[in-house]
């Protein structure tokens, strides 16, 4: 089943920005899905007709079959969302605000307070319960709002940058609950511009840009169209130039760092016959900016072109 | 409505009404307090003071015929303050999308909201009611038509506040229609006097504030005498209150202000 389906989506705000531009998209029952797109591209209010925070100019959205436009209660009820900022009342305490938006879902008191407890547990919340929202740090406020989304235990998960301003150590532990609630079944849309949170995350990836939908396949298909990549090279000893290796773009930032383009034709192979050969010794190498992150610069690029 | 629909959404409802009463009673020394002390001030002023001097209004001491006015004047006041300040701080603190992603229908949160400006029109007006008892004595003549006015009045307004609400782009445009309508509307709606003492021309232009038919309904449910036809007053007051209830869930639903 189709957890959500887009067709011809369409939005022109009164200001004349055309936001959407007809885009269409399928999101499968059970993915882990990654929107990406840069700042201004369409994404939140891609986002935002879904959850019917904005009103779409024209087009079709359903969610697990439930147009939104004859049966928006029935779609909305299927729907958690985190979303970008902050929005939750600072004044209230982090337990009232989970319990009442269960409560706006039709989910009974005692049940709504089981819940709290479960997530705000799971989220690592429920030590501050009794705190008022307004005192939690950046990353804690992030946590409640995916607990608040699960308190009516959707089906379709949607997270706009949920880890955005979260330290390291935080975000890991929210991709691996992330996982989890993903494992037992929940759909999850997720919108970042950590892109290698999304490369490791997500399974299906569209990417959005202007409005229009430029990229849209299972990730190991995108990332298999990345037509070149960059490594770096760790050198153990210093070097002065960059040594000419037939059939690859070279240059060396530093003496101790060389950088090399590798097509998807070419192998690492003979890379490292080449280095060999020049007497280079590798000490370790990398991408030099994630295979998801390159793709997606190449595209936007490419359209920003166009 | 499908018997589990009705249940979510009177859950919903509930929670709206539990949310409206916490922050009512959470911010008690700015939505209790300060109405008891003006009206204490209101009394003590144009009741013991000013009113020994005025002497006696269609049968009764000045300070009996201002206290249902004065109760009233603090019931539309707190009314429309408490929903416009509410949703327009919702509005603003962007939580009403807590609302608006839910599937609780937009006449729901209407219903919600204006409950909650309901509840506080009515808790200060007993608060008043109570302060009013220190300076004078006070009878329920017509206890229906007391409760049914006070109710009706606090629909009405906190309906207003909610309209407000939805218009506001900031605070400065949530305090211009009490300043500039509000306030002048009920002073000259017949708080502090009879309409009868006007020259003929205020007289029928005093008709044309519903404040007007309000008070005088209100305070008939006390005295037993009213300014005004009181079924006209009913009809005005019943026929505002679902005028502005239709009118409130249709700018929910297209999203005024509130949806881009």
């Amino acid at each position: 089943m189709h957890a959500l389906v887009l067709r011809q989506l369409t939005k022109i705000y009164k200001n004349g920005i055309h936001a959407l531009k007809g885009i269409d998209l399928v999101v499968e029952e059970g993915d882990f899905f990654a929107l990406l797109g840069p700042n201004g591209a369409g994404k939140t209010t891609a986002i935002g007709i879904v959850t019917s925070l904005v009103n779409k100019t024209s087009g079709f959205v359903e969610v697990f079959g439930h147009d939104i436009d004859r049966e928006l209660a029935v779609a909305k009820s299927c729907i958690g969302i985190v979303p970008q900022e902050v929005n939750f009342n600072q004044f209230e305490t982090v337990h009232t605000i989970v319990v009442n938006q269960a409560g706006f879902y039709g989910i009974p008191r005692p049940l709504a307070k089981q819940r709290a407890q479960k997530y705000l547990q799971q989220l690592q919340l429920w030590d501050r319960r009794n705190s008022i929202a307004r005192s939690l740090s950046g990353g804690m406020k992030r946590r409640l709002m995916i607990a608040r989304a699960l308190m009516h235990e959707p089906r379709l998960l949607i997270l706009d940058e949920p880890t955005a301003g979260v330290d390291i150590e935080i975000r890991r532990s929210m991709w691996e609950f992330l996982r989890d609630i993903n494992g037992s079944g929940t759909t999850i849309i997720l919108t970042t511009h950590y892109l290698e949170e999304a490369e490791n995350m997500c399974r299906s990836v569209a990417i959005i840009d202007c409005g229009q939908i430029i990229e849209r396949d299972s990730m190991a298909n995108v990332l298999r169209k990345l037509q070149a990549e960059t490594f770096v090279f760790d050198l153990r000893k210093p070097c002065s130039v960059a040594p000419q290796m037939p059939g690859f773009t070279t240059s060396l930032p530093d003496s101790h760092t060389l950088e090399i383009e590798v097509t998807n034709k070419q192998s690492l192979n003979a890379i490292f016959a080449q280095l060999t050969a020049h007497g280079i010794e590798v000490a370790s190498m990398r991408n030099k900016v994630n295979r998801l992150e390159e793709l997606f610069v190449r595209l936007v690029d490419a359209g920003t072109r166009k | 409505m499908t018997v589990s629909r009705a249940v979510t959404d009177w859950i919903g409802f509930k929670t709206i009404l539990i949310r409206e009463t916490n922050r009512i009673v959470r911010i008690w020394g700015q939505t209790i307090v300060p109405p008891a002390v003006t009206a204490t001030l209101y009394f003590i002023i144009f009741g013991s003071l000013i009113g020994r001097r005025v002497g006696q209004i269609g049968g009764y001491d000045y300070m009996q015929f201002i206290a249902p006015g004065l109760i009233m004047m603090q019931v539309i006041t707190n009314s429309y303050a408490n929903v416009v300040s509410s949703f327009f701080g919702a509005k603003f603190g962007k939580h009403i999308e807590e609302l608006l992603v839910s599937p609780l229908p937009n006449w729901l949160i209407v219903a919600g909201y204006c409950m909650g400006g309901i509840i506080r029109g009515l808790l200060v007006g007993l608060v008043v009611t109570v302060v009013a008892l220190f300076f004078t004595h006070l009878r329920l003549a017509h206890v229906p038509a007391t409760i049914a006015a006070v109710l009706l009045t606090s629909i009405v307004f906190s309906l207003g506040g909610f309209i407000n609400g939805m218009f506001a782009k900031n605070f400065d445009q949530i305090s211009w229609f009490p300043t500039f309508v509000l306030t002048p509307l009920t002073y000259l709606g017949g708080v502090f006097y009879s309409v009868t003492m006007l020259p003929d021309w205020a007289h029928i232009a005093t008709h044309a504030n519903p404040i007007l038919y309000m008070v005088s309904a209100f305070r008939y449910g006390f005295l037993d005498s009213s300014d005004v036809d009181l079924r006209l007053a009913f009809g005005i007051m019943i026929g505002a209150a679902a005028g502005m209830f239709t009118l409130a869930v249709v700018l929910m639903n297209r999203g005024s202000g509130i949806r881009d």
